[in-house]
């Protein structure tokens, strides 16, 4: 044990001697009245065990304690405002992870939604009872699904082959080629709608095999024949007297066929919905399901009018049309629909605010 | 096989029942307007193309098949005639089959309906 002469020294010596005793030894009230109140909680237990070590040493220190305490609090304090700051980080590190852990959790209940959705002719689960043929029903749509997604691969692909074609100017013959073609494409897609159609019409009604912002504009079960003529028109102008008064009449005759077909499937909405609810404080409806179905299964009569209506409108495009007026037709349409699903893609992943 | 009743415009009511005779009725029928519909009061494509053709302002004649005592024998003749089912709609113009929904809008979009309903006076200028 040191001696020092001067009062300073001594108790600096006798501090850093008794340094890593009196980390614990400060917790006792007894001993230090002054620092007792600012010690940390945590402190405090282990001091109690190591009292009885401490005691014995204690009376020799014990005039030295007006000093010691100054610095032992002022680190004391400083070691409590480390702990603290660490405390709060760590449990702001905590809360951070939680919240992006809460917006995972919701991005993965929105997918498994989608995909309970879409698989849902995969489980099979609560839809095949009412059809019978489990089977038929699950692989018609997957079948669809899987068609579909080539389709749009070639559609693309098509569109880029008229873009080049178009401004390498190539002659008309090959022009007329890759029209017959992009309309080829489309008859592909109703046939393939008709018997996705038979597998569960409700499945194109919903627009569910359609990106967002296609679905935005879903009609029946697909696009509306007399949009598309209004976007396609304004990209293939000059258009002569004739032709101008041609697709002026083809716009109305679409648009009177359509608004008869909206009008039918009202129709059909309302005569559903009075037979489901005719009787309901009975509570027995194995009647009315009948009939629903019955009228269920005329919605797919209306789905395949709609693409009946829209194939009929493209060919009369393609013959009031110039081949490279045509070609530019199916282009501007092809580049539309492009664009709307990449404006999907945008806008599920655009920067959403944090809660 | 035909069974004749006498000419057309001497239809005399008859408890026979022959293959013909529902045929000839729904002939008989739609050369007696410019624009006749077979329908079925229920059908919702029934009703969307009465609305089609009110839409362009023509005043179509409506049968309702299922109003009618002889209706279903009708639609039976109807079936055969179109080659398909259902029996209805079905369309005549200017006493001629047209023929079901997909006839119909064809020839609209195709521009070929409208002067066919002019030169059967069901549409003016």
């Amino acid at each position: 044990m040191n001696s020092p002469s001067t009062e300073l020294p001594r108790s600096m010596a006798i501090y850093e001697q008794f340094h890593h005793i009196s980390r614990w030894g400060d917790g006792f009230d007894s001993n230090n009245t002054g620092s007792s109140a600012i010690v940390p909680a945590d402190v405090g237990l282990k001091n109690k065990a190591e009292y009885i070590s401490c005691e014995q040493v204690e009376p020799s220190i014990s005039d030295q304690e007006t000093n010691k305490p100054t610095d032992k609090i002022r680190r004391r304090l400083a070691q409590n405002r480390e702990a603290a700051r660490k405390s709060r980080l760590r449990k702001k590190a905590y809360v951070q992870q939680l919240e992006s852990s809460r917006l995972k959790l919701a991005q993965l209940e929105q997918e498994l939604e989608r995909a309970r959705q879409q698989g849902i002719y995969i489980s099979g689960a609560s839809d095949t009872g009412c059809f019978g043929l489990p089977g038929t029903v699950n692989s018609g749509i997957t079948a669809f699904e899987m068609e579909y997604a080539h389709w749009v691969e070639e559609q693309n692909r098509q569109i880029c082959e008229l873009r080049t074609a178009l401004q390498a100017h190539v002659s008309d013959i090959e022009l007329r080629i890759l029209v017959e073609s992009g309309l080829n494409h489309y008859c592909n897609l109703f046939r393939m709608k008709a018997d996705a159609a038979k597998a569960d019409v409700f499945y194109l009604i919903s627009g569910i095999w359609r990106t967002s912002a296609e679905r935005f504009f879903h009609w029946i079960g697909g696009f509306r024949p007399s949009e598309i003529l209004n976007v396609v028109v304004l990209q293939i102008e000059p258009l002569t007297d004739q032709q101008h008064l041609e697709v002026c009449n083809l716009r109305q005759s679409s648009q009177q066929a359509e608004d008869a077909l909206s009008q039918g499937v009202d129709k059909l909405q309302q005569s559903l919905a009075e037979g489901v609810a005719s009787d309901l404080c009975s509570g027995n409806y194995k009647a009315q399901m009948v009939d629903a179905i019955d009228k269920l299964e005329a919605l797919e009569n209306f789905v395949n009018q709609a693409d009946h209506l829209r194939q009929q409108t493209l060919q009369q495009m393609v013959r009031i049309l110039t081949t490279r007026q045509a070609a530019r037709g199916f282009l501007a349409m092809g580049e539309y629909f492009h664009r709307l699903r990449a404006l999907s893609s945008l806008w599920a992943a655009r920067p959403r605010e944090s809660g | 096989m035909q069974c004749q009743t006498g000419s057309r415009g001497s239809y005399v009511a008859t408890t026979r029942t022959t293959a013909g005779e529902p045929l000839e009725r729904i002939e008989r029928l739609a050369s007696e307007n410019a624009v006749v519909i077979f329908s079925v009061s229920s059908c919702c494509m029934c009703h969307a193309i009465k609305r089609l053709f009110c839409g362009m302002g023509v005043n179509p004649t409506v049968y309702e098949l299922d109003e009618d005592p002889r209706g279903k024998d009708m639609e039976k003749a109807l079936m055969r005639l179109l080659g398909a089912s259902p029996a209805v709609p079905v369309v005549f113009i200017g006493g001629k089959l047209v023929g079901a929904m997909d006839r119909v809008m064809a020839s609209h979009i195709n521009g070929t309906l409208v002067p066919l309903l002019k030169q059967a006076g069901a549409l003016w200028l």
